[in-house]
């Protein structure tokens, strides 16, 4: 899709949407919202751009493969559900403390590890579904 | 720090860092530890069980029955155990002939996340967890059935997805129906509630449970999607397959009829033995009829399952026992098999019987290689199989169960049959044309010789296992020790 107007708009609207998504994501703690809401969200910016200037320009802002960011994502979610047993506590109780003032939780960084694994998977799909798409479905994925 | 939790943490954070690190070469590195590191932890776990009883773990510390519950009792533990060897010998395998395009497709990571699956659903003490469980280690094997996009893969991919979602969908309809009438998900929770049901919801609950189970144990009469998937993807991603999913299935079928559904044993028991019976005849003479050595496995290995539901069916503590036994001595010697199978394969370019041949000349070792876990299949003494069907039979003569015995012993003949018919078709024949065989087979010879020395070392040596196994079957008997673990001694 051509046009100057979604050119345009959606370059600063993908800044706008990526906002969005990190103030759902960190929302989510006590109200609607969460690391999966936000992802979506994350990944409908990504869509937008893509739609207005190309997946090879969408692609360019992310500076690594998307199915890395999953690895990530689960990995800082496994270490949030591992502080517990550290504590001498059931694997994935929740533990609170404060840093710099502000009071931390390790579902926050669970969710946070939901937000990375969810936003690399369905981008990585939305990459991979374009790329069927340009070479007629001969390779998959 | 609970060692009950690390069968769980440790393919996770194998497959995690697999997925970080993206290099074939680190991740095969990665995957060996990790297999180590599992066997390591679930032999931690087997001993913990066995010196201080049932474990159970309240997992984000919210109180059973309302949090998440894992619990592991010796039934638990030793099939956690069974599948970390079968793991070590797979990632042996896998480093022995590796597949760098898979490998780029993410076989490491999702190999390690189908273990995290196999060990939730082993380990896990609710219901519906069983069911998520089930889903994390049939997403996995999904993506590995069809890894590579093979034609052949992508044909038995289909039918082992479709058979898979309608399973789930039975499975979670049941989970649905029995959290309606009894407002429990909790198994030991289950386990007080469900007795006070009506008989007839209870029974067609268990038909259903029996039926969602029996889909992904392969048992009759919904075997028929096995042989038609399993001997389609490539035999390291296969032998996993053959020596873990269907057990899964087995075990969930043990842990549910022997802890829900035991008010009625002559209506869902008797069914159960039906089955049983049906699926060793039937597979048996299905395999006798196969040309092609992986399909040929496959069905013998429908076949075997027979023998664990044979167990469940009789219901006796000795029949429990060779029911555990058989699963543990089975799951060795078939992903031994199927190994074996990948590694003729590659020897003689085709895995197709009459193409075959000629392999006793040149390979004197190899042929004894696949004597082992032949006759341990078959039942012959001096191995694990000889035990595991010993016990069985033992139990089934002590309960007058004169049928299933005959059916049985009739079946070790017949597998016994098939497999002298392999060796003759792959080993005695003539070699049908002048083949060079490729050298460097030697290192993928390393898992079979591990699972082959482990089935002999069973059969001389089968004390422990089968006192294990007989924990494990009173455990199963009397559920009242499992129960308190879970829900506290107060209640």
């Amino acid at each position: 899709m051509n046009t100057l107007i979604l050119r345009t708009t959606s370059s600063f609207l993908f800044t706008l949407l990526l906002l969005l998504s990190v103030f759902l994501l960190f929302r989510g703690h006590n109200e609607p919202g969460g690391g999966f809401i936000g992802a979506l969200v994350a990944v409908g910016a990504y869509a937008l751009y893509a739609l207005a200037h190309g997946l090879k320009a969408a692609r360019k802002l992310l500076p690594l493969h998307p199915l890395r960011l999953v690895g990530w994502g689960l990995l800082v979610a496994l270490l949030s559900a591992l502080v517990a047993l550290f504590l001498n506590k059931p694997l994935m109780t929740g533990v609170w403390f404060s840093l710099f003032g502000v009071k931390v939780g390790t579902p926050v960084i669970f969710d946070i590890g939901v937000y990375l694994t969810v936003f690399g998977a369905l981008l990585s799909a939305l990459f991979g579904l374009e790329e069927t798409a340009r070479t007629g479905g001969q390779e998959g994925g | 720090m609970s060692v009950l939790v690390l069968p769980l943490l440790v393919p996770l954070s194998t497959a995690v860092l697999c997925l970080v690190v993206a290099q074939p070469r680190v991740q095969r590195t990665l995957g060996l530890l990790g297999a180590l590191a599992l066997l390591a932890s679930a032999l931690a776990l087997l001993l913990e069980v066995h010196r201080r009883g049932i474990q159970a773990v309240q997992i984000g510390n919210w109180p059973a029955p309302f949090g998440i519950t894992f619990v592991a009792d010796h039934l638990s533990a030793l099939m956690v155990f069974a599948s970390s060897v079968v793991a070590l010998a797979v990632a042996l395998y896998a480093l022995a002939e590796p597949d760098p395009p898979r490998e780029r497709l993410g076989y490491h990571p999702l190999s390690y996340f189908l273990l995290f699956g196999v060990n939730g659903a082993f380990l896990t003490g609710d219901i519906f967890n069983m069911y998520v469980w089930f889903e994390v280690l049939l997403l996995s094997s999904f993506v590995l059935m069809v890894l590579g996009n093979g034609r052949a893969q992508l044909a038995g991919g289909v039918k082992y997805f479709a058979v898979s979602l309608f399973s789930s969908v039975l499975f979670l309809v049941a989970v649905g129906l029995l959290y309606g009438s009894t407002g429990a998900l909790n198994l030991a929770d289950l386990a007080t509630r469900v007795g006070e049901l009506p008989l007839g919801l209870q029974n067609a609950l268990a038909m259903l449970f029996l039926t969602a189970f029996g889909l992904k144990a392969a048992v009759f009469p919904f075997f028929f999607w096995l042989p038609a998937s399993y001997p389609a993807p490539p035999v390291a991603i296969s032998a996993l397959f053959a020596g873990l999913l269907t057990k899964v299935g087995v075990y969930a079928l043990l842990r549910v009829f022997t802890l829900l559904f035991t008010q009625d044993p002559a209506f869902t028991h008797g069914v159960i033995l039906w089955v049983a019976g049906l699926t060793l005849l039937l597979g048996v003479l299905l395999a006798l009829a196969q040309g092609e050595l992986r399909r040929l496995l496959s069905f013998q290995l429908v076949s075997h399952i027979g023998y664990m539901l044979m167990g469940l069916g009789l219901l006796t503590p000795l029949a429990l026992a060779g029911s555990v036994f058989y699963a543990l001595n089975h799951m060795l010697v078939i992903s031994a098999l199927f190994l074996l199978a990948g590694l003729l394969d590659r020897l003689q370019g085709t895995s197709v019987l009459v193409r075959m041949g000629g392999l006793y000349r040149s390979h004197p070792g190899l042929a004894l290689l696949f004597l082992l876990p032949a006759f341990s299949l078959a039942g012959l003494p001096p191995f694990s199989g000889f035990w595991a069907k010993f016990t069985l039979a033992a139990a089934g003569l002590e309960a007058g169960a004169y049928a299933i015995v005959g059916v049985a012993l009739l079946v070790g003949l017949l597998t016994l049959l098939s497999m002298a018919m392999v060796f003759a078709e792959v080993f005695w024949k003539a070699s049908p044309e002048g083949r060079s065989v490729p050298e460097g087979w030697g290192r993928l010879a390393v898992p079979v010789v591990l699972l082959a020395v482990l089935t002999l070392g069973i059969g001389l040596w089968a004390e422990p296992l089968m006192a294990l196994s007989q924990q494990a079957a009173r455990e199963l008997l009397e559920p009242t020790p499992y129960i308190q673990a879970v829900l506290g001694v107060s209640r």
